[in-house]
């Protein structure tokens, strides 16, 4: 079954080359594609059955070859991950998926939960056998209710059909997966935290080191992907190593989703190969702006925005090119900002939000985001700025970034310091005349 | 009585997704809360004892958790509980003026409940839902996506008939039988330039 494409001469980097089609999301919205016999009519279970064949070691080079990286925002090699944990130290080894997707500007892994549940179940047996993890959970945020029913449903589905549980599809390896409902916590997407939810704590993040592949969860080797990372690495098991190498750039192999968000004509979750250029994303795909745009946020809130001109335009999504332009991939959630809506205001939204998520487990977050910097632009939109306000956000940013806890400050910063860069005119606007350049306009209509 | 007197299977089959040690049984907090909840709509203090008890910790630490999590709740909500999305994706999209025109509506700031018992609202963050934005999910029940001023029009005249319309769930962009990436409406999209229709369906599905 291993239809491996021939190793193509020119690695595929456009959704247009013939050579592509997508995987991940192929079954997303067909009917029925949640139940088991969808699946398994489409040849579902089939990439497990080769990872079995191949042998654990044999997984983890596999995915290491296809040059999978994590696709929840870090972006760290997946198969150098998997093969952190510990062989043969006779401790229980336990694998997360993180399902909390609460980055704002992402919401792929909400269809993959719900519409192809079995695929993702499929990735965590083959990922568990590699990393000899006998328990799984799938970390999933409270408010994905109708994600979570699917995917109860999918487990019961496959545990009786001698999917999960004692001696899969009688290879002799034992996998348990269970399925967690988080409440509604941004910082649940940091994977300590999200440990500490799971052991029914407060979600604060913990001190790394240790590693979670040293000491996870309930202190045992743990390993946390993505939903998208472990759908990936179906198709991987599926389609061969070489097909995955032979999408994307260099360093950046492998076909990804991506969310457009704004003011676009086709706003979506589409599926194209890493290095494809946002200009072919938001036109061909998404089908354009329907306004006039002046930023572009490329990969979830916390991603430094970029300016809307050509050389952004003809930046190729991956995650070396994107940070070149001086921003990240992060999730891939693309996100377009109207010319005619404050950059101010946009990005209070955006402060608010973090400070809201804040744990306050850390003084730089808790007072500078949640408090400080959250008042500082109430101040400037509400229209009481004072000249010298922007000054002080640059100088209060300096003593919070790197000083934090986790990165959730950080993350903060990312639209903070970038809107103010590109678009200090109105920051100045309303700092020294306390009126934005942009005035609020009803954004609320019937299509 | 005990909420979980009678739901002994419910309660060992909690159990029994986590280790049998301590630091398991304090796994089940979150799940035990949730169950509370579901069927009564918030969790009130003798509540949080018998869960404490249930997973061998204080109804303060019980307390402490809850209070971390925006989705649980320590008071009675209304029978319709609004939660509408206002992080950036969805402001740009309008949820700003679909939370004042709720509140104005429905007479009711966040923490109250109309004086009907029907309506309680929320502010939240960001759902998952921004390529269909402005949203607001109903109790735990659902996603309304893609909610514009007539639409909000129709779900608040159904909820005041006691009749909650079905969550929609729609799933904006497919892939069809060629392996092409398409719209609702049966477009298929990325064809701009180069007309996608004609090319080979080269689907690494098929046998090699």
């Amino acid at each position: 079954m291993t239809a491996v494409a021939p190793n193509p001469p020119k690695p595929i980097t456009s959704g247009k080359d013939p050579r592509f089609a997508p995987t991940l999301y192929a079954h997303v919205g067909q009917p029925e594609s949640w139940t088991l016999s969808y699946y398994r009519r489409n040849g579902g279970y089939e990439a497990v059955k080769r990872a079995f064949s191949m042998g654990a070691d044999a997984v983890i080079d596999e995915v290491k070859k296809s040059g999978l990286r994590g696709r929840g925002g870090a972006g760290f090699a997946t198969g150098l991950k998997w093969s952190f944990m510990p062989l043969n130290d006779g401790k229980p080894h336990y694998i997360i998926c993180n399902a909390d997707e609460s980055e704002p500007g992402s919401f792929k892994d909400r269809y993959l939960l719900s519409e192809d549940p079995h695929q993702l179940i499929e990735g965590m047996v083959i990922a568990a056998y590699a990393m000899r993890a006998s328990v799984g959970y799938i970390y999933i945020r409270g408010e994905y209710v109708h994600a979570a029913e699917r995917i109860n449903a999918a487990i019961e589905e496959a545990r009786a059909a001698g999917l999960l549980g004692k001696n899969v599809l009688n290879s002799g390896f034992d996998f348990q997966l269970h399925l967690h409902r988080g409440a509604g916590a941004y910082i649940c997407g940091e994977e300590t935290a999200l440990m500490n939810s799971l052991e029914g704590l407060r979600a604060n993040p913990r001190l790394k080191p240790p590693f979670p592949a040293a000491a996870g969860l309930y202190g045992l080797p743990t390993t946390i992907n993505n939903v998208e990372t472990f759908c990936a690495a179906t198709q991987i098991l599926k389609f061969g190593a070489e097909w995955h190498a032979g999408m994307g750039t260099e360093k950046s192999k492998g076909m990804k989703l991506f969310q457009v968000s704004g003011p676009v004509a086709r706003p979506g979750v589409y599926e194209l190969p890493l290095g494809v250029t946002f200009r072919e994303l938001i036109y061909d795909w998404a089908g354009g702006p329907l306004e006039e745009i002046k930023a572009i946020i490329p990969g979830g809130s916390s991603c430094p925005m970029l300016r809307w001109d050509d050389k952004t335009l003809d930046t190729p999504m991956d995650y070396e090119s994107i940070a070149g332009a001086g921003s990240m991939l992060g999730t891939g959630g693309v996100t377009v900002i109207p010319k005619a809506d404050c950059i101010v205001n946009a990005t209070w939204n955006m402060v608010r939000f973090y400070g809201h998520e804040s744990c306050g487990k850390c003084t730089p977050c808790r007072e500078g985001i949640s408090s400080w910097m959250t008042r500082m632009y109430e101040k400037l939109v509400r229209g009481h700025g004072q000249p010298g306000d922007v000054q002080l956000i640059l100088d209060m940013s300096e003593n919070i970034g790197g000083r934090s806890f986790c990165a959730l400050a950080d993350a903060c910063l990312g639209p903070v310091l970038s809107s103010i860069e590109l678009f200090r005119e109105e920051y100045d606007s309303l700092a020294q005349f306390q009126t934005p350049t942009y005035p609020a306009r009803n954004r609320w209509k019937d299509v | 009585m005990s909420y979980f007197a009678d739901k002994q299977t419910l309660v060992a089959d909690i159990f029994s997704r986590y280790p049998d040690s301590p630091q398991g049984r304090r796994s089940a907090l979150m799940p035990l809360i949730r169950e509370v909840q579901d069927a009564e709509g918030f969790v009130n203090g003798t509540r949080l004892d018998e869960i404490a008890a249930l997973c061998g910790t204080t109804a303060t630490e019980v307390r402490s958790v809850m209070s971390f999590y925006s989705t649980y709740h320590t008071l009675p909500t209304g029978k319709y509980h609004l939660q509408v999305c206002s992080t950036v994706m969805c402001s740009l999209a309008g949820s700003d003026e679909l939370w004042d025109h709720l509140v104005n509506m429905l007479d009711v700031q966040p923490g109250e409940v109309s004086p009907d018992g029907r309506f309680s609202v929320q502010k939240v963050e960001c759902l998952g839902s921004c390529g269909t934005a402005p949203m607001m999910q109903i109790n735990d029940d659902g996603y309304y996506e893609s909610v514009t001023p007539s639409k909000c029009a129709r779900i608040l005249e159904s909820l005041r008939a006691d009749l909650q319309p079905l969550p929609d769930n729609p799933v904006p962009v497919t892939v069809n039988a060629e392996g092409r990436q398409m719209l609702a409406n049966g477009e298929v999209v990325g064809a701009s330039i180069t007309g996608l229709s004609q090319l080979p369906p080269i689907f690494p599905g098929g046998e090699a």
